[in-house]
């Protein structure tokens, strides 16, 4: 069995969960690196939360070997303990106390915990400490939730879906505060169902499918990103119609559709394709291309395509 | 935008420490004094919850006092064979049902809905030594049931002329009683919780028990007038002890002509309490979780 080192704040090495016959989580090898923000990607039931309550302790994995801060967490330390934070999926109900009552009471659990007010500041909630907790909105709730699990001012932090429910000010008010810790050298790890939120914190994510892991590598170049080729497509007019199109960049693809009578070229080099398709339109007598798109592959189209994926290796 | 607030007043990032630092470092933060102050911030988060809860105040802490004010005005005449008004005993046994209904369903309902609300999965993922959610439970349960057996002997003497001891040796026997039957109930309740699938069952998975133990145990009805299986059943439990235990310190000793054995067995009502303390301490370290499929 692979063993799993120990410079990296996660590493784990050819982890597997099982329910019975159900393989919950496959064969999955990863790093974490120190000060990352490293976004879990994946459809509901792919195995992302077993993966983390893996990572932080509260399940027992099958077989593998996993490193958090140099821990074994099945061995549940509470040293290593006070370096962590949690923010599990499932929101937390806190009966008859208030918002400062219970992130106070939490931060009293831990060593060296960041200031009540700072947190309940951090989190939007500064106006609402008086507020019993249980009469928060469902958002409010979750950032509590957040509160709780970030007070101990961890080293290493796992946050499972921690905007899903807010509204996007809160989202973004969540977001600055992955920053704040990112900012401080503080690695997180962060599942989440949002792409674009994955796009704006993360620096690499992983892709987990059916329990594996289909991808994993920095944003910019997940699923072989950087190598996809754009798209500029135009709707042809009747001018346009008579004339041969351009000599185009090597190794443009070119495609027609003939019920949208659209003509979709595709390149690595997009600016170079325009750069000879708008003279070529001009000297038509059509200066302005219909429908002229220049088409990137979104986040969301590379992580639709991954879903059949084979499993990789995450160095 | 109140994070860069946050930001400005924050300390320096400290170092990050080496992912292997070295074990022991750090003993002091996590040795006695972590424990004291986990522990005082469970204590005081166990006792504001549960004077601000209307429903604990009323179920758990008032029920008793009303079962004893309703009761305590109906009930009248002498126990047969004994020149003891049956109200005294009965309030005598209301006092066991207050210790019940703190310790032990208070209690049970208490945990269940701590673990199906995430709180007892969320202080597992902090380095809060285990032992001080046990201890905020003492707290818990220690001032609750001493505030009820105030209540309740308070009431009792004041409105239904209920005699208190005159001996140090009988105040002697409602302490310990007290005690041991407060621990017994208190385990037992930490135990059967673990068989409360979820919080909205809790009340109902927990108050039949507390009700029928009451009827069988003589609490609002002579004892020895009970169906004999029916006193045989009791016995196995502590309420039917703790209310002995409590007679024998309100009641004559001319009453223990009805007690099953012709005396107040306060070595026996010692014993069972104090099995019934052991056994539920290990069914509890043998159930309680602080991970698992009900701990959401």
């Amino acid at each position: 069995m692979p063993t799993a080192p120990t410079g990296h704040p996660v590493s784990v090495r050819g982890l597997s969960k099982d329910y019975g016959d159900v393989h919950a989580v496959r064969d999955i090898s990863l790093d974490i690196h120190r000060g990352e923000v490293f976004a879990l990607l994946g459809p509901n039931g792919a195995g992302k939360t077993t993966t983390v309550d893996i990572l932080t302790g509260v399940r027992q994995r099958t077989s593998g070997d996993v490193r958090v801060l140099g821990h074994d967490p099945a061995e549940d330390p509470r040293e290593w303990r006070a370096r962590i934070g949690v923010v599990p999926q499932t929101a937390g109900a806190y009966a008859d106390l208030t918002v400062r009552e219970v992130v106070s009471h939490f931060a009293a659990m831990y060593p060296a915990p960041l200031r009540t007010e700072q947190v309940l500041d951090m989190v939007g909630l500064g106006r609402h400490h008086r507020t019993q907790a249980l009469a928060l909105s469902g958002g409010q709730q979750r950032r509590l939730d957040v509160a709780v699990g970030v007070v101990g001012d961890p080293e290493l932090i796992f946050l499972d879906e921690p905007t899903t429910g807010l509204d996007p000010v809160a989202r973004r008010e969540a977001w600055e505060l992955v920053r704040w810790f990112a900012d401080r050298g503080r690695t997180t790890v962060l599942t989440t169902h949002y792409l674009d939120e994955a796009e704006e914190l993360a620096q690499r994510a992983g892709v987990v499918v059916g329990g594996r892991l289909a991808a994993c590598a920095p944003l910019s170049e997940l699923g072989g990103r950087d190598n996809t080729r754009t798209h500029v497509s135009f709707r042809r007019t009747a001018a346009l119609r008579d004339r041969a199109l351009p000599a185009l960049p090597p190794g443009t693809e070119t495609a027609h559709d003939d019920t949208s009578d659209t003509v979709t070229l595709r390149t690595s080099e997009p600016s170079g394709v325009l750069s000879v398709l708008l003279p070529w339109a001009r000297e038509a007598g059509s200066p302005e291309l219909p429908e002229l798109r220049v088409h990137r592959p979104t986040l969301e189209e590379i992580y639709l395509n991954l879903i059949d994926r084979e499993t990789v290796a995450c160095p | 935008m109140p994070l860069t607030e946050a930001a400005a007043t924050a300390q320096p990032a400290a170092p990050a420490p080496s992912a292997d630092g070295p074990p022991g470092a750090g003993a002091v933060t996590f040795g006695a004094r972590a424990l004291v102050r986990a522990s005082a911030a469970r204590s005081g988060v166990e006792l504001k919850a549960f004077f601000r809860n209307k429903q604990s105040l009323v179920f758990t802490l008032f029920f008793p006092v009303i079962l004893l004010v309703v009761f305590a005005s109906i009930f009248s005449g002498k126990v047969e064979g004994t020149d003891t008004d049956f109200r005294q005993v009965f309030m005598s046994g209301v006092i066991a049902a207050g210790v019940m209904s703190t310790a032990f369903s208070g209690l049970a309902i208490n945990i269940a809905v701590e673990r199906d609300t995430g709180l007892v999965r969320r202080l597992a993922l902090t380095p809060m030594p285990k032992t001080a959610y046990f201890i905020g439970k003492i707290v818990r349960v220690v001032v609750t049931t001493a505030l009820e057996t105030v209540l309740l002997i308070g009431i009792a003497a004041t409105a239904f002329d209920l005699e208190l001891p005159h001996t140090a040796e009988r105040w002697a026997t409602l302490g310990w009683c007290l005690a041991l039957g407060t621990a017994a109930c208190a385990l037992a309740g930490t135990a059967y919780s673990a068989v409360i699938p979820n919080s909205r069952s809790a009340s109902a998975v927990v108050t039949p028990v507390f009700m029928v133990l009451q009827f069988i145990s003589g609490v609002f009805y002579p004892f020895d007038k009970l169906p004999l299986w029916m006193q045989n059943t009791a016995a196995l439990f502590p309420v039917k002890w703790m209310a002995q235990g409590f007679r024998s310190v309100f009641l004559p000793d001319s009453f223990t002509v009805v007690e099953p054995a012709g005396s107040w067995e306060l070595g026996r009502v010692a014993l069972v309490l104090a099995l019934w303390a052991v056994g539920g301490l290990v069914a509890t370290t043998l159930t309680f979780g602080w991970r698992g499929p009900r701990v959401r």
